[in-house]
């Protein structure tokens, strides 16, 4: 007995010390394959290669699209790997504390569109100039995204991916049951101009709802798809904070608040578990869709969802989402990098995304080309959604955003309207809406 | 007998009436050779030993005192985390508009409920298990490793399926519930229900660490002191108030205290509980805790100086805990 536990102590101890060893060696090859690529097995050797890594958050497709895979073959020299990061919540502070400490930087890392602002305020030092690399032309780009990515003295040190032209999906079996038009032109006439029109056509439809079916998804995809088409929303331009006077923003909360009190919307968080499950058992009938929803809608829907969804113009242009890709200085491969920075953005690859992955490009240069133009997508059937959404990329007003925008829009929707659903008054809401993001703006 | 020193003979001299070494005088150089040899090991005697002790001291400076002061530091500046060398000087602000932060106070009342409800089920559900499983059992060991299953589950895997389960429209529990008559329990969004569910975690995880703490010493109890109680006519449940409780007091003690600091740091549980994977603890605050109140400075809105303020807030309040504790054991202690 006393020797079969010594054994067994002693076999648990060998364990340890060979994973722990297994975790060092791993550790090694992580460092050494930098420079070379460590595993032999790959084919070609892989000896003197240069390895770019990307650090990215959800899903870029660039892997899928098949773009790095193009790239290593036209520059046999290079090795591409991405290390993602699925929740941009959870990547953001990552970059922020690797940024301020110079370490665990990947080569090309990315920023959303949320964030950017504050990127370009605060952290332009440790990032590299990406206007000088060679084939990167400002023409390119959509003139608000340019201005984005590019700080006050003219370094542009994020280059623009993709953008969230925004239109309104519905399914056209819901429209149909509750007695609205189906046909794309005639739904978005509905609407034109308005997001009031918008709630209103959420009331029709909840007088001859299909059961257990609301209008909208949830109020936070309203208020976020009523606030991207505004002009100034949180910041004015002298970069001061206006989200409490801003008429506009309160018009827009007040405006989810009625339609949740109504029970237009439902009462779900974006992006959880729970509404993945509304999407795959229809239980709303519209929601604001930027290109790259329709990804995600595809993603989460039921084989015979296929075709059910058409996309109408939304009542007013805005952009929800979109990246960017940095170069940050302190790299090991910083040219390398910022040449391949500079072709996975450039307007080619960028159509190319389009038409495979549904991310729509900041390169209007490519709005015309037939990858652009023809694009059908499987989820809404023969729906032009190239010209749509590039008519809402161009009509979509140039916003100001700010360094904090994120954490004000998650203020109003997680600790705002989301609480009319759970039976707050709007003006209770409110309340708590801003205490949240006054707290959480105050240094 | 020893004698006395008064009238003992007195240590020879060097050169005294005791035939010495032969007096042969080193050479200069052997000489100095020698005091370099002999200062040498003197120097290796006395400092030797906090060489082999440095490890644990250089890793504590690198990873627990610098990080205390330099927290302290931070905590009287205005400092961001996008960039952290760039202070400024607010004295106490960040300590004295803690008073009249109710995030703060909320995420206090919120760690003082939840701790309650996850500790004291906890620890009595901790010692009814380790009362069973003192008695003769079969698989002991089976039940002992299962006990402990809990405590080697990541709290991130745990916590994930928790959420599952405690799910308002798809929930394992609620769909229970609906089979006794209680009406779906929205376990995210209100107050007490999300309290429980979060507690509920912790007990879980926690119960059986707690069990086998409390069957380990209850197996140090002495056998005699059962058998002159059953002679005496004393129950099973007589021998335990009487006999197992008492002897298990230090033990007891040690668990309140290690599970108090333990709730006082609640962090992972609420952090994943949260459907919108934020740091606010629910869409009210209604489960955020201290500890997730300063992750959601710190690391979501990116202020150090107000995160490091909470932190050694947090760190006094522990102090203050720590020491009434300390007092209460002592009570204890002297009127067993």
């Amino acid at each position: 007995m006393r020797a079969r536990t010594r054994t067994a102590r002693r076999a648990v101890v060998l364990a340890a010390v060979a994973s722990l060893g297994a975790g060092l060696l791993a550790g090694c090859a992580d460092d050494g394959g930098d420079d070379k690529a460590s595993d032999g097995s790959s084919s070609g050797g892989g000896k003197g290669k240069t390895t770019i890594t990307l650090g990215l958050f959800g899903t870029f497709g660039f892997k899928e699209a098949g773009l790095y895979a193009e790239y290593e073959k036209l520059h046999p020299d290079i090795k591409i790997a991405e290390n993602v990061t699925e929740r941009n919540e959870n990547y953001y502070p990552a970059l922020v504390n690797h940024l301020t400490t110079n370490s665990g930087l990947q080569d090309i890392q990315a920023v959303e569109v949320g964030n950017i602002a504050e990127v370009v305020a605060t952290q332009a030092s440790k990032l590299e100039d990406l206007s000088k690399t060679a084939g990167v032309k400002k023409d390119d780009w959509l003139d608000w995204k340019w201005a984005q990515g590019t700080t006050k003295d003219n370094q542009t040190i994020a280059l623009g991916t993709d953008v969230g032209p925004m239109a309104i999906c519905y399914r056209k079996d819901l429209f149909q049951q509750a007695g609205l038009p189906t046909d794309r032109a005639a739904v978005a006439k509905l609407w034109t101009g308005d997001w009031n029109k918008f709630v209103s056509v959420g009331e029709q439809y909840k007088k001859k709802a299909p059961k257990g079916t609301t209008f909208m998804d949830s109020p936070g995809g309203l208020i976020n798809a009523i606030l991207s088409s505004e002009k100034e929303k949180f910041y004015d331009a002298s970069g001061e904070v206006i989200y409490k006077k801003n008429p506009a923003v309160k018009a827009a909360f007040d405006l989810t608040a009625k339609a949740a009190t109504e029970g237009l919307v439902g009462a779900q968080t974006q992006f959880q578990p729970a509404w993945d499950t509304t999407i795959a058992n229809t239980k709303f009938a519209a929601m604001a869709c930027p290109p790259w929803m329709l990804g995600y809608i595809k993603g989460k829907s039921k084989p015979d969802a296929a075709g059910k969804w058409d996309v109408a113009v939304a009542p007013k242009s805005g952009n929800w989402g979109g990246s960017f890709l940095s170069v940050p200085k302190s790299g090991k491969h910083v040219k390398e990098a910022a040449a391949l920075a500079a072709w996975l953005t450039a307007p080619a690859q960028q159509a190319k995304l389009f038409s495979v992955q549904g991310s729509f490009p900041s390169a209007p240069g490519t709005y015309t080309e037939a990858a652009v133009t023809s694009a059908k997508n499987e989820m809404t059937g023969d729906a032009p959604i190239g010209t749509i959404f590039a008519e809402a990329a161009k009509s979509s007003p140039v916003q100001v955003i700010g360094p904090k925008d994120q954490i004000i829009q998650q203020g109003l929707t997680d600790n705002g309207v989301i609480l009319v659903t759970k039976g707050k008054s709007a003006a209770e809401a409110w309340t708590t809406a801003t205490k949240t993001i006054d707290n959480n703006l105050d240094k | 007998m020893a004698t006395r020193h008064t009238t003992a003979a007195p240590p020879v001299k060097e050169g005294g009436a005791a035939p010495g070494r032969p007096p042969a005088a080193p050479t200069e150089a052997e000489q100095r050779r020698r005091n370099r040899l002999s200062r040498r090991w003197q120097r290796d005697m006395r400092w030797s030993p906090y060489a082999f002790v440095s490890p644990f001291f250089l890793l504590f400076l690198a990873f627990g005192l610098f990080p205390l002061i330099y927290t302290g530091w931070a905590s009287l500046h205005q400092v961001e985390m996008t960039a952290p060398t760039d202070m400024t000087w607010v004295g106490m602000r960040n300590y004295t508009r803690i008073f009249d932060d109710d995030f703060f106070w909320n995420a206090a009342r919120n760690t003082l409920t939840i701790g309650i409800i996850s500790t004291v089920p906890q620890l009595l559900m901790a010692m009814g298990l380790a009362h069973i499983l003192n008695y003769k059992l079969r698989a002991s060991t089976f039940y002992r490793v299962a006990m402990l299953a809990p405590y080697a589950t990541s709290i991130a895997a745990a916590s994930l399926v928790f959420v599952l389960l405690f799910g308002r429209d798809y929930g394992m529990i609620n769909w229970a519930l609906h089979f006794v008559g209680i009406d779906a329990v929205d376990w995210q969004n209100d107050k007490w229900p999300s309290q429980i569910a979060v507690s509920s975690i912790v007990i879980w995880r926690w119960t059986g660490y707690n069990a086998l703490i409390y069957l380990a010493a209850m197996q140090a109890i002495p056998q005699d002191l059962y058998e002159s109680a059953a002679l005496d006519g004393a129950s099973r449940w007589r021998q335990f108030l009487h006999v197992t409780l008492p002897s298990l007091r230090p033990t007891i003690l040690f668990t309140v205290v290690v599970s108090t600091i333990g709730a006082s740091q609640v962090f992972g549980e609420p952090l994943l509980f949260d459907a919108n994977k934020g740091a606010s603890g629910g869409a009210e605050h209604q489960f955020q805790t201290l500890g997730l109140y300063l992750y959601e400075q710190g690391w979501v809105n990116q202020h150090l100086g107000r995160a490091s303020a909470i932190a050694w807030t947090m760190f006094l309040i522990l102090i203050v805990v720590g020491i009434v504790n300390y007092v209460i054991s002592r009570r204890l202690r002297a009127s067993s």
